[in-house]
């Protein structure tokens, strides 16, 4: 154990013989040396959660990928019936990938006008309430994004957005279908309403940030307001927006419950993502709508899904933390 | 202000929807059956504080102590890498936590319970709590801990007594958003206890949750059954709300952004 801990109180004991100098930790120091351990196992939880999910989903989905290998990632089969079973994921990965893409290309610029709103041009009477509210909206559960969705947000967007699109534009494939609301569209915007109070608040932070030197020089050499928030403020933090950026992908690869139920839920190859207006599935809403029948090889293949999910998820989380880490090195504690 | 328009809707919505369902029955009473007009979500409201129970007994105290440790004896390359990894466990999809505890615990023996529900919900709040601590412990002056060594008070008594009781507001506060955080979670609960109509009966029974009810209720086509998911929602939204305006009121300006990511 590390001694580098010790207390100035340690050094009594140095000036009587050793002996005593042992005894005496033995017998008086045992307290914060326990303390020190305990404290120590604990903060080793967060290891352990970490290895033994990877162990765990592994391990459960040993049954799925013995069967079908490699195919279990690039097929799209779903079958449960018993002597024919297939699974493969190929439809969830691409439906995950694609309403985190939308997600990301809605929710990034608007979350950006909103940080660059609140940390540049907002007075501090706007900026503080305001900031405040957006850090609420991250406060509601996903499930009540999902039934807001699902009955109010769903039935509007089918009516005033998809139907004009599949109209007027219905010969591209991606606007192909027949829109009611429940699918790969309506997944990916709750996901970008979700991901825009993360989104905004980090990278506000990082915004803030920036030194004031940066601003002023923009300024002393003539430039506009938008040419300083563009290459005094947005140049200078942008690696931390980006860090920000991902952990919302992050957020929205993960997210579970609002997907669920405002996404349709299709199964098989029908869930292969070829228009925007289809139901659809992600990996987190096939888990969480498939797990409660699942049994011998279908629960492995869910498992899968959740080891696939959890590696995404896992490979965007540490490149994230990572980047925001860079940036907030300087100014530790600005965004946690 | 378009960041304001989803929440003022979400609000607004459940609000309208919701106001006419609360009344004593309705949080109570066991749930109707559909086509009926009468129920509630009595279980899913016992299951929802039967659940933050549990959670703050076995979430609670890890999350403290490794906030503690990091503070106190992180400040090394085994401590940061405790740091990182929990920022990582932070973001995990929770789906994922379900399924290692559905995996661990739910799977094996084929009975979903209160306890594995907990467990994943400890999981949750873990990262959160150890955060928060650190946060507020880093802001106790080290003349504090210099006068209680002076004093001759051991460093775990010092830690407990004098520095954490100091920050103790910023522990609160962690540990209340964490309570807020886990009132709304469902992806993890749906996995580990089920779901129920009825209230608990015993420990390896499924139980009901608030966020849960909402989840199998708003995909019912009945309309009072709709009903209900809105008066469950509304009460809901009230706690998480209530949890985190009262949170943000009370530590005003102290701890600024800390909680923007939780």
């Amino acid at each position: 154990m590390s001694r580098m801990e010790e207390t100035p109180l340690d050094h009594a004991g140095v000036q009587s013989s050793r002996l005593q100098n042992f005894s005496y930790r033995l017998s008086h120091l045992s307290g914060d040396d326990m303390f020190e351990v305990l404290s120590n196992v604990f903060a080793c939880t967060a290891v352990v959660i970490i290895a033994l999910t990877g162990i765990v989903l592994v391990r459960g989905s040993i049954p799925v990928l013995g069967k079908f290998g490699l195919g279990f990632l690039t097929g799209s089969g779903w079958s449960t019936t018993f002597g024919q079973e297939s699974y493969g994921m190929l439809p969830y990965v691409l439906g995950t990938l694609v309403t985190s893409g939308i997600a990301i290309s809605i929710g990034i610029p608007v979350s950006l006008g909103i940080a660059i709103f609140l940390a540049e041009m907002a007075p501090t009477s706007v900026r503080v309430p305001l900031s405040q509210l957006v850090e609420l909206l991250a406060a509601v559960p996903s499930v009540i994004y999902g039934f807001w969705g699902l009955l109010v947000l769903s039935p509007w967007i089918a009516k005033y957005v998809e139907t004009p699109l599949t109209s007027s534009l219905g010969s591209i494939p991606i606007f192909h279908g027949s829109p009611h609301g429940l699918d790969f569209l309506m997944g990916g915007l709750i996901l970008a309403i979700m991901i825009i109070p993360t989104v905004s608040s980090i990278s506000k932070e990082v915004m803030i940030a920036v030194p004031t030197s940066q601003r002023e020089a923009a300024y002393s050499i003539g430039a506009t307001r938008w040419e300083v928030v563009r290459m005094g403020v947005l140049s200078y933090s942008r690696s931390g927006i980006f860090g920000a950026a991902i952990l919302g992908l992050g957020r929205a690869v993960g997210e579970t419950m609002a997907v669920t139920m405002v996404i349709g839920g299709a199964l098989g190859s029908e869930a292969v993502p070829t228009s925007l207006f289809i139901p659809g599935q992600t990996l987190a809403s096939l888990i969480a709508g498939q797990f409660k029948e699942a049994e011998s090889l279908q629960l492995s293949a869910l498992v899968g899904a959740g080891l696939v999910l959890f590696g995404l998820a896992l490979l965007i989380n540490v490149f994230a933390q990572f980047m925001v880490w860079k940036v907030l090195k300087v100014k530790a504690g600005a965004v946690e | 202000m378009v960041a304001v328009v989803p929440l003022a809707s979400i609000l607004l919505e459940v609000i309208r929807n919701g106001i006419s369902t609360i009344s004593f029955q309705f949080i109570t009473a066991l749930p109707g059956v559909p086509g009926q007009t009468v129920g509630g979500i009595g279980p899913a409201i016992q299951g929802t504080l039967l659940l933050i129970a549990l959670t703050s007994v076995m979430g609670i105290p890890p999350g403290v102590l490794t906030g503690i440790y990091l503070t106190e004896f992180g400040n090394n390359k085994f401590g940061r890498t405790i740091r990182f990894l929990n920022d990582v466990l932070t973001e995990f999809p929770s789906i994922v936590v379900g399924i290692l505890v559905a995996a661990l615990l739910v799977v094996a023996t084929h009975q979903y319970s209160p306890i594995a529900g907990a467990i994943a919900l400890s999981v949750i709040t873990l990262p959160i709590v150890a955060r928060t601590t650190e946060e507020s412990i880093k802001t106790v002056p080290n003349s504090i801990r210099d006068a209680a060594m002076a004093l001759g008070i051991r460093r775990w008594k010092t830690t407990i007594s004098v520095v954490l009781s100091t920050a103790r507001s910023g522990v609160i506060t962690g540990v209340l958003l964490s309570i807020a955080r886990i009132s709304g979670e469902t992806a993890p609960l749906l996995l580990t206890i089920l779901g129920s109509n009825f209230f608990f009966s015993s420990w390896n029974q499924p139980i009901d949750a608030l966020p849960l009810r909402i989840f199998n209720d708003a995909s019912q086509a009945d309309p009072f059954t709709r009903q209900q998911a809105w008066g469950a929602a509304m009460i809901l939204i009230i706690i998480v709300l209530t949890l985190n305006i009262g949170v943000r009121l009370a530590t005003r300006g102290r701890y600024g952004s800390n909680r923007s990511r939780i």
